[in-house]
């Protein structure tokens, strides 16, 4: 019987490397498929390595990651937040009209109101989800509606623009600090935080843990309902710092701004391994699904794609991405049930 | 109250507990008290109250009415970690694991040990883990994903996160159910070490010869009351039963006496690599035929290739002379299989769906017209077989998920008899069942093969192999080991087999 004996020390089990393994793979697949793209872009068209290029392709990447990473705290939870491309509208026409009437306002504090105007809305998406007990889907669709209604009830078809808007606020979308934008900066700070806060913290860990198993959750004395708050609150936080970033990278803001960019975000998560039932997945892996889909998209428009192809570009991505997921899950999976199984008989 | 509750203040202590959800009465009148160093049994039918009076304890639910002390002190747990933080571990039935985090994880979530800036130790959390691991025993590794351990290695990691936080209290709600023979045992010696360190323990199981062999005093429960305590020295499992039910259960395998018929189904050779090998039988009219071994020896599995779920990688199943085609469900399911499987809310039923919708998800060709379903023949076909079942349900429309499990293994014993099978395959048909429904769905089995059905019934409890079968097939690490007939099968025998010594229960 093998159950009396004893482990032997230092010896790793296979079935914990076997899934470690599947998890290290899946963040340098996305890797993998990111240098692949551009060294074949950049022989088709060499163009595309150039400084500008690349800034461009950092800067558009920048606010789908950092949308991604808060969309992840949700995601994990086995919830969606599909409101935030409606947050960031309200934020970033907030942040662009508050400093157009008022030059004098420092940038730090326009920052606090697009995130504060954000975390508003999270907190209203959290609270219907959470303690109303409606489903996220539900809530966040409806939100999705609602929000971008507002931005344009207060809009009322004007926009920010550019000229209205102080220099020192406009150079944090365009200028760079040692050749790296400051946009980008600001994600990768994003990404760290998050990434450390969800992987070495126990409410980063309780996370996971609701989206793995809810009733398990509860039974542990995990605080989901509050936990589950906090993600939407920082997904709504992220979503209005994106927002205000948003204004000082393009000047231009109306009540469009960021339309359709929560599918994208979903995508981007999903692309980088984040499963959609929740419990999966790494904010690292999520923006560098956004930085993925970004660059898919600039590089297909460089070599003169047609906008159509991009469209299927990016959902054959997609397709192939959860085909994968699924296809090693399950073989993970049974792997892992034999090794089990073997054991006990 | 017992001698020795009047001496020394129990850990923890339930008084005039109760508890209803809306009109149901769930728990009319709980008192209990669990002192230190005690292993006490909580036994009693499904629906007696248990589970509810566990969940009282645990934190789930509020009492309506009554007191719950710990230390003598009152107290009022909010929340399971309130309960947990008195020091009350519970051990469900149904492993409550992180499928997608590690054992180290699933045994630290919430109390994950911390180093400077409040940050997760892994290290810690890891040779923690495994030294609990280590301590009980077994060969798991910490590192390792929950995802695609077998439920008794699931439940090994339960009771590790009990031992984890030093509960004083243990409550296990059936921890054996999934457990093999060796684990049982495992878990026992482990139970006598957490006694000896004067833990309080509150064992349920349906099993009584484990209730008689760990236990130190009982609490029976029946209809939602507490209605006998006492000492096991005191009590025989005769009178324990009598208690539970309320009445003599006279026999409690009622076989009838059948005429073996033709034979129906032929397994012949069947092999599924690393699982089960060369396994060959023959399923005849009229006759149950138990599938016997431990825990992992491959016996639902046989089951499942049998009705086509998983694929055969050699061999053949024959019914009436035709062969079936390999791995295809429905095919065996018209040719008069059927399958009731082990884990009857994963596989057995849709929760959500009432009894009706159930018991008819088999027939639904038979009772449309024109591709619609008529709502009158489903009605009546559930209602039928409701009461030929002895169904005990509120309405037909109601969800399943509210009935209790023995009613619930009716419902999915309803569904494929609808089909009016040649062959039924029953994987632990009576798991989690209360002794009274227990005995229901023996006997009904007992009338199927009566009345020609042959009824091949995949079971680890052996009183119910030998109570039940004409004829014993036994497994051991994927092969058959052993063929017995009702007079050759005895507890020896059996388990002979099981454990795979071979050398004379060989057929």
């Amino acid at each position: 019987m093998s159950t009396d004996a004893p482990p032997v020390p230092g010896r790793k089990d296979r079935g914990a490397r076997l899934a470690e393994l599947v998890l290290r793979v899946r963040e340098l697949g996305i890797v993998g498929a990111l240098v692949l793209l551009f060294v074949v872009t950049v022989i088709m068209e060499p163009r595309f390595a150039d400084a500008d290029s690349l800034r461009d392709l950092l800067l558009n990447a920048s606010i789908f990651a950092i949308l991604a990473v808060g969309q992840t705290l949700v995601i994990v939870t086995r919830n969606i937040d599909l409101s935030v491309s409606s947050v960031l509208a309200l934020s970033a026409y907030f942040a662009g009209s508050v400093v157009s009437d008022h030059p004098g306002v420092p940038v730090w504090a326009l920052f606090v109101m697009g995130i504060g105007m954000g975390m508003a809305c999270g907190l209203f998406n959290g609270v219907l989800s959470t303690y109303g007990g409606v489903p996220s889907l539900v809530v966040t669709l409806g939100t999705l509606y609602a929000f971008r209604g507002l931005a344009f009830l207060w809009t009322d078809g004007r926009q920010v623009n550019a000229e209205t808007l102080p220099d020192a606020f406009l150079n944090l979308g365009s200028g760079s600090v040692l050749g790296v934008p400051t946009l980008s900066l600001f994600a990768i700070a994003v990404v760290l935080v998050a990434g450390w806060w969800m992987r070495d913290f126990r409410a980063g860990r309780q996370l996971y843990a609701i989206g793995s198993n809810p009733e398990a959750a509860r039974l542990a004395g995990v605080r989901s309902q509050r936990l589950v708050l906090l993600a939407f609150v920082v997904c709504g936080a992220l979503a209005g710092l994106a927002g205000v970033l948003f204004t000082a990278r393009f000047g231009t803001v109306d009540a469009t701004a960021g339309a359709g960019y929560e599918l994208t975000v979903i995508a981007a998560a999903v692309v980088g391994g984040v499963a959609i039932f929740g419990g999966v997945g790494t904010v690292y892996g999520a923006a560098l699904g956004a930085l993925l889909l970004t660059t898919i998209t600039s590089s297909l428009i460089i070599l003169k794609v047609s906008a159509f192809w991009q469209q299927a570009a990016i959902g054959a991505l997609l397709i192939l991405a959860i085909v994968l997921d699924r296809v090693v899950g399950v073989r993970l999976e049974s792997a892992l049930r034999q090794r089990s199984a073997r054991r006990v008989a | 109250m017992t001698e020795d509750a009047t001496l020394t203040v129990p850990i923890l202590e339930l008084d005039h507990a109760a508890k209803s959800y809306g009109a149901v009465r769930a728990l009319r009148e709980g008192t209990l008290a669990l002192c230190a160093g005690e292993v006490r049994a909580l036994v009693g039918e499904n629906g007696a109250g248990k589970s509810t009076l566990v969940k009282l304890l645990a934190g789930v639910e509020r009492l309506d009415a009554g007191v719950m002390r710990v230390d003598g002190e009152d107290v009022d747990f909010h929340s399971p970690a309130a309960a947990r933080a008195a020091g009350i571990a519970v051990i469900y039935q149904e492993p409550t694991l992180f499928p997608d985090l590690s054992v180290a994880e699933n045994i630290a979530m919430g109390r994950h040990p911390l180093r400077a800036g409040r940050r997760i130790d892994r290290g810690v959390m890891r040779r923690d883990a495994q030294a609990l691991l280590d301590q009980l025993g077994v060969r798991l590794n910490a590192s390792r994903p929950v995802r695609g351990l077998s439920i008794a290695d699931q439940q090994i990691v339960e009771i590790a996160k009990a031992l984890s936080f030093e509960a004083r209290v243990l409550i296990m709600d059936e921890p054996t159910a999934a457990l093999s023979g060796p684990e049982v045992e495992r878990l026992f010696t482990v139970v006598r070490a957490l006694q000896q360190r004067g833990a309080a323990v509150l064992f349920i199981s349906h099993r009584l010869e484990e209730v008689f062999s760990i236990c130190d005093t009982a609490t029976v429960m029946r209809d939602g009351a507490v209605v006998h305590d006492a000492r096991i020295a005191d009590m025989t499992p005769d009178d324990m039963v009598r208690r539970m039910v309320g009445r003599d259960l006279g026999a409690l395998f009622p076989k009838e006496d059948t005429t073996v018929g033709e034979p129906v189904l032929v397994a012949h050779r069947l092999t599924r690599e690393n699982v089960f090998t060369d396994i060959s039988f023959t399923l005849h009219s009229g006759e149950i035929v138990a599938l016997a071994g431990l825990v992992g020896a491959g016996r639902s599995e046989v089951a499942r290739a049998v009705f086509g779920i998983d694929r055969l990688d050699a061999g053949h199943v024959e019914v009436e002379g035709r062969r079936l085609p390999n791995g295809r469900p429905a095919a065996a399911m018209a040719a008069g299989i059927g399958l009731v499987p082990e884990d009857r809310r994963q596989q057995g039923l849709v929760m959500d769906l009432s009894i009706t919708r159930n018991v008819t998800l088999t027939v639904l060709r038979r009772l449309s017209r024109l591709g619609l379903m008529r709502r009158g023949s489903e009605r009546r076909v559930a209602a039928e077989w409701a009461e030929r079942l002895q169904l005990r349900h509120h309405t037909l429309d109601g969800p399943v998920r509210f009935l209790s499990g023995g009613n619930q293994q009716k419902v999915v014993l309803a569904k494929w008899l609808a089909r009016t099978p040649k062959v039924l395959m029953v994987d632990e048909p009576t798991r989690g069942i209360d002794v009274g429904t227990k005995a229901e769905v023996h006997r009904l089995l007992s009338r199927l093969a009566a009345e020609g059905l042959a009824v091949l019934m995949v079971s680890s409890e052996l009183p119910e192999v030998l109570g039940m079968a004409d004829r014993v097939l036994v497994m051991h690490e994927g092969r058959l080991t052993a063929e017995l007939s009702r007079d050759e099968a005895d507890e020896e025998t059996v388990m002979r087999a099981a454990t795979g010594q071979t050398h004379e229960a060989a057929a």
